[in-house]
């Protein structure tokens, strides 16, 4: 493999976001936007607004993150007694009946994960804005990591789902669904949404910069 | 045929010059380490078999129930859809939607559109409609199917209610078991550089 020496910003070309292919960007669309002649999205050299589109996706998930932490996620209805349980309830309850391997689960994918992922999410955020040269080949693959664990999350919304359906025509005792949940369901697809747009090509940028 | 192509780390934007790589290679970025291309062994053909068995697979695992709660002589059976309906009925239809299109809507366009692009592209031929267009959507979808993910939740699940009632385990909980290593085996065997290069050829 023949190495390169310059990225494809300092030789002015494009790499399609899609489809990867390098494009000097010929086709030139409506609004002046180029079109990739393969796969016909709009070719960027780095995603759009990259940092403030992250940036408002990140906070608006840690304001989500205190409700759907704060809040029950469900309610159990049986025989006239109901209870609301949040997630870290539903932790705890597992743990105290002893069944600890679904209480790490369900404590990994619903509490600590949409937590690292936001920690992650604003530090690499500061890095960039701040130009820091700290060891980029680590901070990409955070990042790497931030954009493979975050479906993951969705699991304690699956359990709702199923328990909601079950209990419910099982007729001794019905689960309801509560607000926790919305607010769950909007940190996960917010932090998803916040990886997709977050680009690992500003950590690499500022490099280049500050080596000249 | 081109003998080296210019590709650029989709990372960390570093340019190379890449020849073909021989099977079951793969190149990875020098400096940030991100994986540049992989060629994969007979990625047509696997990928195209795992989308059909997953094809399959998917409507037994929404036509048959996936689990049934029995307690006091009762026997209740629940599909897919029946939890969907029951949390949009409580109001909580933004929650209903988003499982609806992560575990339903988006695997299966995923599948159906996979099926779709590699079929004709076995016998060398170019999808009628907007190939280049289905393939980029598809590919947007990628994270947002979680079948992989409701299988946890599924388990989880069964582990909660234990206490409550007996859990049988029906058959669409079976075909949803061997439906997620269909799904995660035709991930893996697909190269899409190798798609977008047969879609582009055939131009």
């Amino acid at each position: 493999m023949k190495e390169g020496f310059a990225t494809a910003l300092e030789k002015s070309l494009v790499s399609c976001h899609s489809c990867h292919l390098v494009c000097q960007g010929i086709a030139v669309h409506g609004k002046g936007e180029m079109i990739c002649p393969r796969c016909g999205s709009v070719l960027h050299q780095r995603k759009p607004r990259s940092l403030s589109r992250t940036w408002a996706l990140v906070i608006a998930a840690f304001i989500f993150y205190i409700p759907a932490n704060v809040l029950p996620i469900t309610t159990v209805i049986s025989l006239g007694h109901a209870q609301s349980d949040t997630i870290m309830s539903g932790v705890i309850y597992f743990i105290l009946t002893g069944m600890w391997p679904i209480a790490l689960v369900i404590f990994i994918a619903s509490i600590f994960v949409p937590l690292v992922k936001l920690l992650i999410l604003t530090f690499l955020l500061v890095s960039v804005q701040r130009k820091w040269q700290w060891r980029p080949k680590d901070r990409t693959r955070l990042y790497r990591i931030t954009e493979a664990i975050g479906r993951w999350s969705m699991t304690d919304i699956y359990v709702v789902t199923i328990l909601v359906a079950l209990v419910k025509l099982g007729g001794l005792a019905t689960i309801e669904a509560e607000p926790g949940a919305i607010f769950f369901a909007a940190v996960v697809v917010s932090t998803m949404f916040a990886a997709m747009s977050f680009d690992p090509r500003l950590i690499w940028d500022s490099m280049e910069t500050n080596h000249e | 045929m081109k003998t080296t192509e210019t590709i650029a780390c989709h990372e960390c934007d570093l340019l190379y010059e890449l020849p073909a790589l021989p099977e079951g290679s793969v190149a990875r970025c020098s400096r940030c380490g991100a994986v540049l291309q992989r060629h994969k062994r007979d990625s047509l053909d696997r990928t195209l078999a795992w989308t059909i068995a997953g094809l399959i697979l998917f409507v037994v695992a929404n036509a048959f129930p996936f689990l049934a709660l029995k307690s006091g002589g009762l026997v209740r059976e629940t599909t897919l859809i029946t939890g969907i309906l029951e949390l949009y009925q409580q109001d909580m239809r933004s929650v209903a939607v988003l499982v609806f299109l992560t575990v339903i809507l988006f695997p299966v366009v995923q599948l159906a559109g996979m099926l779709y692009l590699l079929l004709p592209l076995k016998v060398n031929r170019l999808p009628w409609w907007k190939p280049a267009y289905v393939f980029r959507f598809i590919r947007t979808l990628q994270p947002w199917a979680m079948m992989e993910v409701f299988m946890i939740g599924i388990l989880v699940s069964m582990v909660k209610l234990a206490k409550m009632a007996k859990v049988i385990p029906g058959i669409a909980i079976y075909s949803f078991a061997v439906l997620i290593i269909a799904l995660a085996a035709a991930a893996a065997s697909l190269d899409p550089h190798l798609v977008w290069d047969r879609l582009e050829l055939d131009k």
